[in-house]
């Protein structure tokens, strides 16, 4: 019990609670705690301003110019938010990892070859890319996961490369070899585990930079489809409105805003828990 | 120094063959284009003849060198969307709205970073201080695009100091600048704060200090001109980051520049001018980083060998 309470003494109280109200409840419960469907179009009830504003408790946060319910809009597209972030980063810290194990591991021209392309994916700006894909497939939840990809698994290939470099001299790998393991067998049992922190560290603190990144390709149409009720697309609804209707693009912004605020202190505290040297980075 | 220089130079260049050959790729993943250039009842002779016409029965990279050749000169192809231009008219067309952002962009926000990363560092601690670091946090977590936004209602919509969006003087581009400008001025405070905490802290500025040099000509005369070299070297990101805040900011407030275009252009589904964009911007970033890998080599003698 008393190891239970530590574990919780690094986590900060704050963050988690508005991450917990803005993000993950939302997109677990979001089909039984939004008020309405969030594609219902309430006709009579168009750019309802939101509750102490001259609304009603109907509609909390106000509806759009079809008469929907932003906050069942919001809360809807909070799974959106969560899955792209989490699927993108889950697939850029493997090809990341993998690669930087790689690297760090079999050096020479593998090693070579491998932080080349890092160096090039980091030299080009991750706009480019995605206004190319776009113009080619349009816009689609693929196009948005393989450009978090391409922007996030150099960070893991150089740092996982950088700590397998040190741990592969180290004498308990010398002893696993000389004991007849395989590079496999070295790689997964025993220098992964060594750089598992660093791999969860990354991941927390790169959460809010993909968040933004969704939203801002979602916010200019490359990014995911409509009519998914996604943040940036949400955002993007009330831009010609924001003369006469300011909550239509004001209120998903916030929950994006509240997000990334909350996982970039959340991620910090991680660090300086789980991995204080990646202070540097 | 030469030898710096050409690595850098072939570098570039490796970068750039990427980019094309990238967007060379993509242009023949959305099918060929003979099936949009001809109708659907065309002969087989036809077909042939087209094909030929434009060399897609040669081998691919002879196709990429084909592009890269055309690429070389400007030439993309005709626009599909704003017919009887070229890509590359309409792209030179737009171009100066999008540098006349940019340069206020850039200008705005050396010219509220550089000082406030200076007086964080001096009075290190200050309410001052800790204010800059809120500007700072808050600047890795604002999206954008809605900054734009929330910057358009609050300062066009309510008090009605500048226009809402469209082309114009200097009201219509102060708020898209501001807004470009804003996570330059998070990122340069704190880089500048960090150069300045550590210069602060020799010996030489303790010496100057001793002798009893004004507290301000210690500060800018001889902490900060050692303490700038760290902010210029940012000038490289800040160049891709100026991309994406152009198409953002662009595209929020409808100024008519390069990064609007770019958006215009894939929704008209107008593929010879996104290439074109895209290899304009591709181009300008890795020069800018260019010129600052360069720039940093002059002024700081230990990186040609680094």
């Amino acid at each position: 019990m008393a190891r239970k309470l530590k574990f919780l003494e690094h986590l900060p109280f704050l963050p988690i609670a508005v991450l917990m109200i803005v993000l993950i409840v939302p997109a677990f419960f979001a089909d039984m705690i939004a008020p309405h469907d969030p594609y219902k179009a309430y006709l009579r009830n168009r750019m309802e301003p939101p509750l102490f504003f001259g609304g009603t408790t109907e509609f909390i946060l106000g509806t759009d110019r079809l008469g929907r319910d932003i906050l069942s809009r919001i809360m809807h597209g909070a799974r959106y938010a969560l899955i792209i972030s989490l699927a993108g980063i889950v697939l850029g810290a493997i090809v990341g990892t993998l690669l930087g194990l790689i690297a760090g591991y079999m050096r020479g021209h593998i090693e070579a070859l491998i932080m080349r392309v890092v160096d090039i994916t980091f030299a080009l700006p991750s706009i480019l890319l995605a206004l190319a894909l776009a113009s080619v497939s349009g816009p689609s939840f693929e196009l948005v996961i393989f450009v978090v990809i391409f922007v996030i698994w150099g960070f893991f290939a150089r740092q996982v490369r950088a700590e397998t470099l040190i741990l592969r001299e180290l004498d308990f790998v010398a002893r696993a070899r000389v004991a007849g393991a395989s590079d496999f067998r070295i790689l997964y049992r025993y220098i992964l585990p060594n750089i598992v922190n660093t791999i969860v560290v990354l991941a927390t603190l790169q959460i809010g930079v993909v968040i933004v990144l969704e939203a801002t390709l979602s916010f200019l149409g490359i990014g995911i489809p409509r009519p998914v009720p996604a943040w940036g697309l949400l955002v993007a609804d009330g831009r010609q409105l924001i003369v006469s209707s300011w909550w239509i693009s004001f209120f998903p912004g916030m929950a994006i805003l509240l997000t990334v605020l909350s996982v970039n202190m959340l991620g910090d505290s991680m660090r300086d828990w789980l991995d204080p040297k990646l202070r540097r980075v | 120094m030469l030898r710096f220089v050409l690595t850098r130079l072939s570098q570039m260049l490796v970068s750039l063959l990427v980019i094309t050959f990238i967007v060379f790729s993509l242009s023949h993943l959305t099918g060929s284009p003979i099936d949009s250039l001809l109708p659907d009842d065309a002969t087989p002779q036809q077909i042939a003849s087209l094909t030929e016409h434009l060399g897609l029965d040669r081998p691919y990279y002879v196709q990429y060198l084909t592009f890269l050749q055309n690429a070389a000169v400007g030439d993309f192809g005709d626009s599909t969307k704003w017919k009887g231009s070229t890509a590359a008219e309409v792209v030179l067309e737009r171009l100066p709205a999008t540098l006349q952002l940019g340069g206020l962009a850039v200008l705005i926000s050396v010219v509220a970073a550089i000082p406030m990363g200076v007086m964080s560092a001096v009075r290190r601690g200050s309410i001052f201080d800790r204010m800059a670091g809120v500007v700072a946090l808050l600047g890795q977590s604002l999206p954008a695009f809605w900054l734009g936004i929330v910057l358009m209602w609050i300062f066009a919509v309510i008090l009605g100091w500048f226009p809402t969006s469209g082309y114009g003087g200097l009201t219509y581009m102060i708020l898209p600048a501001v807004g470009m400008a804003w996570f330059q001025i998070a990122a340069l405070t704190r880089l500048t704060r960090s150069a300045m905490l550590e210069v602060l802290d020799t010996e030489y500025v303790k010496l100057a200090r001793i002798k009893g040099v004004n507290e301000r000509q210690v500060i800018w005369k001889h902490a900060f001109r050692n303490a700038a070299i760290v902010p210029i070297t940012y000038f490289g990101v800040l160049a891709g980051s100026l991309l994406t805040g152009s198409v953002v900011m662009e595209t929020v407030f409808a100024w008519p520049g390069t990064g609007l275009l770019a958006i215009d252009a894939i929704r008209g589904r107008d593929f010879p001018v996104v290439q074109s964009v895209v290899l304009f911007f591709a181009v300008f970033y890795l020069l800018a980083n260019f010129l600052v890998d360069v720039l940093y080599a002059i002024i700081d003698p230990r990186i040609r060998y680094g």
